[in-house]
Order: C-alpha cells, then structure tokens, then sequence
C-alpha cells in the first residue's frame, strides 16, 4: 500500500485552498514528503507582520506516524523549542494522540491557532511558558522583537 | 538451614497451580498483608497446609508463577467477570485492564454507573455483537484515500471504517513499534474506543498476536500491585507477594526466584537485606555522588586555616606557606609559625591555642568524612568478594571434580563445596548490606548488639573462606570443619536477620536519617 495518492491529495487541497495566511510549496517538486509552510503572523496575535517558514516532514510510514513541525523562522513562543530545530509537538503531533485520519490542514491550523493562543500549559520552553503566564507584557514585547528582528519581510 | 525452606515455597507454589480452580485465590483477590495462610476453603490442595508461616522475620511469602500460569489466571478472572456482567470476554477484559484489575471495584462501578464505566474503558454504549470484515459500495478509506467495490473494510461499534490494509498497518505499527496492546485505541479521529482482542484476531498475523498476548502478560503483571516480573535477564517468571510500599519501611521483602535470582519486591534491586530500600536507595546514591571521590582526595590534605585552601604535603619542613593566601603556618599543629619562635623543624607546640583550635575546625570537617569512608570500604570490600563470588563458584566446582576422582568420593559426598560457597556468597552479600544500614544508625544499645551481630558474622564468613582456599588435596580431610563452619555461618546470617527485622518491624531502630 503507497501513501502516496493520500499526501497527493492532501497537498492539493491544502494548495488550492490553503488556510488563511499561508502558502503551501514542496521543497524539492520529487519529494512529497517534505512541505514547505509559509506563515504570516495572525493579525490578531503578537506575531502579526512577521512572516514564518515552517517545515512539515512526513515520515516514511505517514499517515501512521504524525508529522513533524519545525519553524525555520526563529520565534519567540512557549511552544516552539528554542534551539536550531524549532520544533514543535503538542497535540495532535504527538505519536501517542495522532490518529491517521487527521490531515495536514489540521496540523497547519493547529499551529497557527497556537500563535494567536500559546498553550502554556504543554510548553517546550518552560521559562518563556513562565513568563507568558505571570508577565504577559514583558513576553508579547520580546515576541515583537523576535518578529521584527526574524520574520521582517526581506 | 534455610535454603530448604525457599525450596519448600517454590514447590508448593507450584502445586498450587496444579490444583485447579482453588489457586485462584491467591493471586485473583488482592491479598492483605496478612502471612498467615487461613482461607478455610482448600478444597483440593492438601500441600497449602504444608507450609509453615513465615519461620523468620525475616522472611516473607510469596509464589513464583511462569507465564501459563499468568496467562490462565487472567483470563479465568475474565470468564468470572464476563459470567457476573454479561459482557463477552474481550469487552470484560478490557473494563478489567482500564481498572487496574481491580475486580470489586469494576463490578461495583459497574452496577452502580455502567455506562459511564463502559464510556470510560472506551467501549461506548452497545458492545455486543461481533465485528466483522465487510465490503461497503461507494466507501473511501480516510487513511489512504483508495476506494473501490472491492475494497474490504473493518470498523469497530464505533463505526469508523477504514479499509483493512490501513487498519492492520496501524495495529501493526501501535503493537510491533509502539509496545501497545491493551490501551490501543480505533484509529478514529478523536474516538477512544479500544481495540478488542476479538478485532484484532480478526485483522492481525500470527507472530503479531503472539507478542500481542506477550505485551498484554506484560501489563497484567504491571497493573498489579502484589505482582511484579523477575528483573534477572530474560527471566520469565514473576513474582506474587503481599507486602505493599507502605510496608517497605517494616519490612525488606527479599523473594527467591525459580530462575534463582533473589531480589527485593519493593524495589526489584537484588537481595539488599537487612537495610530497608528507603535506605538503600539514599545509600547507592551517596556511593554514587561524585562528592565523596572528592571527600576522599581531600582525606588525603589539610586545608588551610586561613583560607580554606586544600593543601597536600608533598615532602619538606613543616613550615607551610599558603600558595594562596601566603598564610605561614605549621603543617603539624596547624598553629601560625609565627609562633614558632626557634623550634623550627621541630613542633612541640601541642598545647598553643592556636593550634588546637586550628585542628579542631579540621577534625570536624573531616570527621563525616572518615566515618562515611568507615562503612564503604567495608561495603565495597564484601561486594568485591560478592562479585568473585561466580569465580569462587566455577573453582568450587572444579574442586569437586578434582576431588571425586582423587579420593573415589561420590558426587553427593563433594556436595559440601556447594554448600559451601554458596553460603559464603549470600553471607557476603547480607555483610555487604549491613555496612550501609549501620552507617545510617544512631548510635545506641541496640546499634551495639547489631554490630555485635555482624562481627560474629563477619568472623565466621572470614574463617569460612580461609578453609575454602585450600588446596584439593587437603579439602577431603577438611569436609567436618567446612560443613560445620557453613552451618555456622547461616546460623549467624538468620541471627543477624532475624534479630534486624524484628527490630525493624516493631520500629525500634533510630535512624540518622528519615526512612522514607
């Protein structure tokens, strides 16, 4: 059984009619299995204005075994790890609550749900997860800052 | 002696099995903390009577079962369930593995609230019925996105539907790669229901099902409190005692694998006794601590009185100066030099105040130290002599053969040897431990009495080994004094235990740290 005629069709639902504020490319055109994400920061959110790469790596053995979601943008959010991997997992990315059914769509807006609402309580980076709870200003000022230094429109 | 006695209970616990239908008891109902055996119905199994309580303080009960026997008992507690709820079996077994197989409690939430105990074990409202493979017309599997007439489907109650390939290759994936097999849920987005053993006969290979039971064994067994698997590798026994982790700081439940492995049930270390876990666990972690390598090298220095600086004397006079702080004083009473006056090279200046009490700042530091390095190099000292203790035995054995054909003794005559060495290792071993737990002890009467105790045995195992390294030839003539030193080193090892736990039971030890 190839996975294949699945990632296709999910790739071209997600091109022709991606979520609002992102633009969906392979990275290499022979290669389903890696995507390349194009976030815009929400309006709505302390991310608004920067622009996001995020990659979405499928395993060999997708849809059984969830994606796996790294921002290649450096971003300032509880639930982004701060290293050279910004990676995220929570939720649905996690391999124990993945189900196969679920669609990149979903992982797409998951992640961009989690810019407009952190979730402190599952974070990756506890300290800045902290400071989200007890220091709401001083977090959203460092979050801008981020935005604007990493995610400026070059 | 009490190996016998270890034997005794593996026996019988095996006979138990053999009885039937009674032998359920045991490990079915969560046994209390009661060492008596006084159930009043053992209809069939005569040899129950047999076994005498707990001899020593010491000692605890408990049985060894091999995977059969866990595999029948699970599923006879299944049957019993299914027979009192009226669910089939797989669903039973489900609801008996989501309450920890806690069957009071199950039948009692079960009557009480059902379907919110049906919710909950993820088995939804209707359970009955057998789910089977079927072809749908017009169906498209979510997972992979192939349809056709022909395309065979599997869904569970729950009605999510998937083709087969695509169901089979995630049961696959959860149970080969993931370990998964009693919480595996429907491949449904967001549906909880767990895939029954029914279903998954219905979808799984052969080899599959096997490490599925294997897995399901597994959780069994660490669901339960009272059970535990033996930790010697690819040991495939586990063991049943009563005593629970509230107990462990009354008692240290050492039990006797069939595979001969003895370990401890409440923290699976081997044999640790007579110190309780609660210790043994800070014990191994100070032993552990880097900080005490340390401790030791500065065991080797003196530190300066001004500055604090480790300082190691590496030859030369006894007027020191400070690297550091170019503090001067004297290396031997620690005193300032200045102080010295003309009796350089030479301090007979013991009574100077500043000397003394520079010496006393100094021994108080040092003093933890040199009491803790007291206790483990004894401990490290009995648990290097353990670990030659397989030497020892490969030699003993040798000796045996080298024995029988030079004197014509027969194989049953040499058996001391054997009896020998291995009372020498399991004395070694309990000496080991008793070094940990006097290092914790306050010291008072009962702390006398114990060190007494482990003197005794200490001397004994000591003797014992001598005799043991003696040359073949001599052996033969040796046999009387070997086999009566073995006997008296087990009798001072039970003393010893027995006399610990006792004590340990009653609560009666003071100890320099929390036992918790």
């Amino acid at each position: 059984m190839s996975a294949s005629k699945r990632i296709v069709k999910e790739l071209t639902e997600v091109t022709s009619n991606p979520p609002a504020g992102t633009k969906v490319q392979l990275v290499d055109e022979s290669d389903v299995h890696v995507w390349e994400v194009l976030l815009d920061g929400p309006e709505q959110s302390v991310y608004a204005g920067g622009h996001f790469k995020l990659l979405l790596t499928l395993p060999k053995d997708y849809p059984f075994k969830p994606p796996v979601l790294n921002f290649q943008t450096k971003i300032y959010h509880p639930n982004v790890s701060n290293d050279d991997k910004g990676s995220m997992c929570l939720g649905m990315l996690r391999s124990d609550e993945w189900k196969p059914p679920n669609k990149l769509m979903a992982v797409i807006n998951m992640a961009r749900n989690l810019l407009i609402e952190p979730n402190p309580d599952d974070a990756v980076e506890t300290a800045i997860a902290d400071q989200y709870k007890s220091n709401r200003q001083e977090f959203e000022k460092t979050a801008r800052d981020w935005t604007k230094k990493f995610a400026g429109r070059k | 002696m009490d190996s016998d006695d270890e034997m005794n209970s593996v026996v019988s616990s095996e006979d138990d099995f053999m009885a039937g239908p009674d032998s359920e008891d045991s490990m079915g109902e969560g046994s209390d903390l009661d060492f008596e055996d006084d159930e009043p119905d053992i209809g069939f199994d005569t040899h129950e009577k047999d076994v005498k309580p707990a001899k020593h303080a010491y000692e605890v009960d408990f049985k060894v079962f091999g995977p059969d026997e866990i595999q029948s008992h699970q599923d006879r507690q299944i049957e019993e369930v299914s027979n009192i709820l009226g669910q089939p079996p797989e669903a039973s077994a489900i609801l008996l593995r989501h309450t920890r197989w806690n069957k009071e409690r199950l039948i009692e939430q079960y009557m009480d609230k059902r379907d919110e105990v049906l919710e909950g074990a993820g088995l939804g409202d209707d359970v009955a019925g057998s789910p089977r493979i079927a072809k749908v017309p017009g169906f498209t599997c979510d997972i992979c996105c192939e349809e056709g007439p022909d395309m065979e489907t599997f869904a569970m109650k729950c009605e999510h539907r998937f083709c087969v390939d695509c169901y089979k290759q995630y049961l696959c994936g959860k149970i080969k790669e993931e370990g998964e097999a009693a919480r595996i849920k429907c491949p449904g987005d967001g549906c909880n229901r767990i895939v029954d053993s029914k279903s998954l006969d219905l979808l799984v290979t052969t080899d599959l099902k096997e490490r599925y039971q294997e897995l399901l064994t597994r959780t069994y067994v660490d669901d339960r409190e009272n059970l535990k698997w033996c930790p010697a590798p690819n040991c495939i026994y586990a063991v049943e005692c009563p005593v629970k982790k509230r107990d462990l700081s009354k008692i240290v439940p050492t039990v006797h694998c069939s595979c001969k492995h003895s370990f401890c049930f409440g923290c699976s270390l081997p044999d640790h006794q007579p110190a309780p876990c609660a210790l043994v666990k800070k014990w191994l972690k100070k032993c552990e601590d880097d900080s005490e390598t340390a401790n030791w090298i500065s065991a080797n220095t003196k530190e300066c009185p001004k500055c604090h600086s480790t300082i190691e004397k590496n030859g030369g006079c006894n007027h020191m100066t400070c690297r550091k702080c170019r503090h001067e004083f004297c290396w031997m009473c620690m005193g300032v030099w200045s102080e010295h006056g003309t009796s350089w090279y030479n301090c007979n200046r013991f009574e100077e105040k500043s000397g003394s009490d520079a010496r006393d700042a100094q021994a108080k530091s040092r003093q933890s130290l040199e009491r803790y390095l007291h206790y483990y190099n004894r401990y490290a000292n009995h648990e290097q002599s353990a670990k030659l203790d397989k030497d020892i035995y490969l030699k003993s054995e040798k000796k045996m053969t080298q024995l029988q054909s030079s004197s014509g003794m027969s194989w049953i005559e040499v058996q001391f040897l054997d009896s020998a060495s291995q009372a020498l290792q399991q004395c070694r071993q309990t000496l080991k431990w008793t070094y940990a737990f006097a290092y914790y002890l306050a010291r008072n009467n009962l702390t006398e009495i114990f060190e007494d105790n482990q003197k005794d045995l200490e001397m004994a195992v000591e003797n014992l080994s001598e005799m043991f390294e003696k040359p073949v030839d001599q052996l033969q003539s040796l046999k009387r004094e070997i086999m009566d030193k073995t006997t008296y080193c087990t009798k001072r090892r039970v003393i010893l235990l027995d006399d610990t736990a006792e004590n340990l039971k009653q609560g009666n030890w003071e100890f320099n740290v929390a036992l918790t």
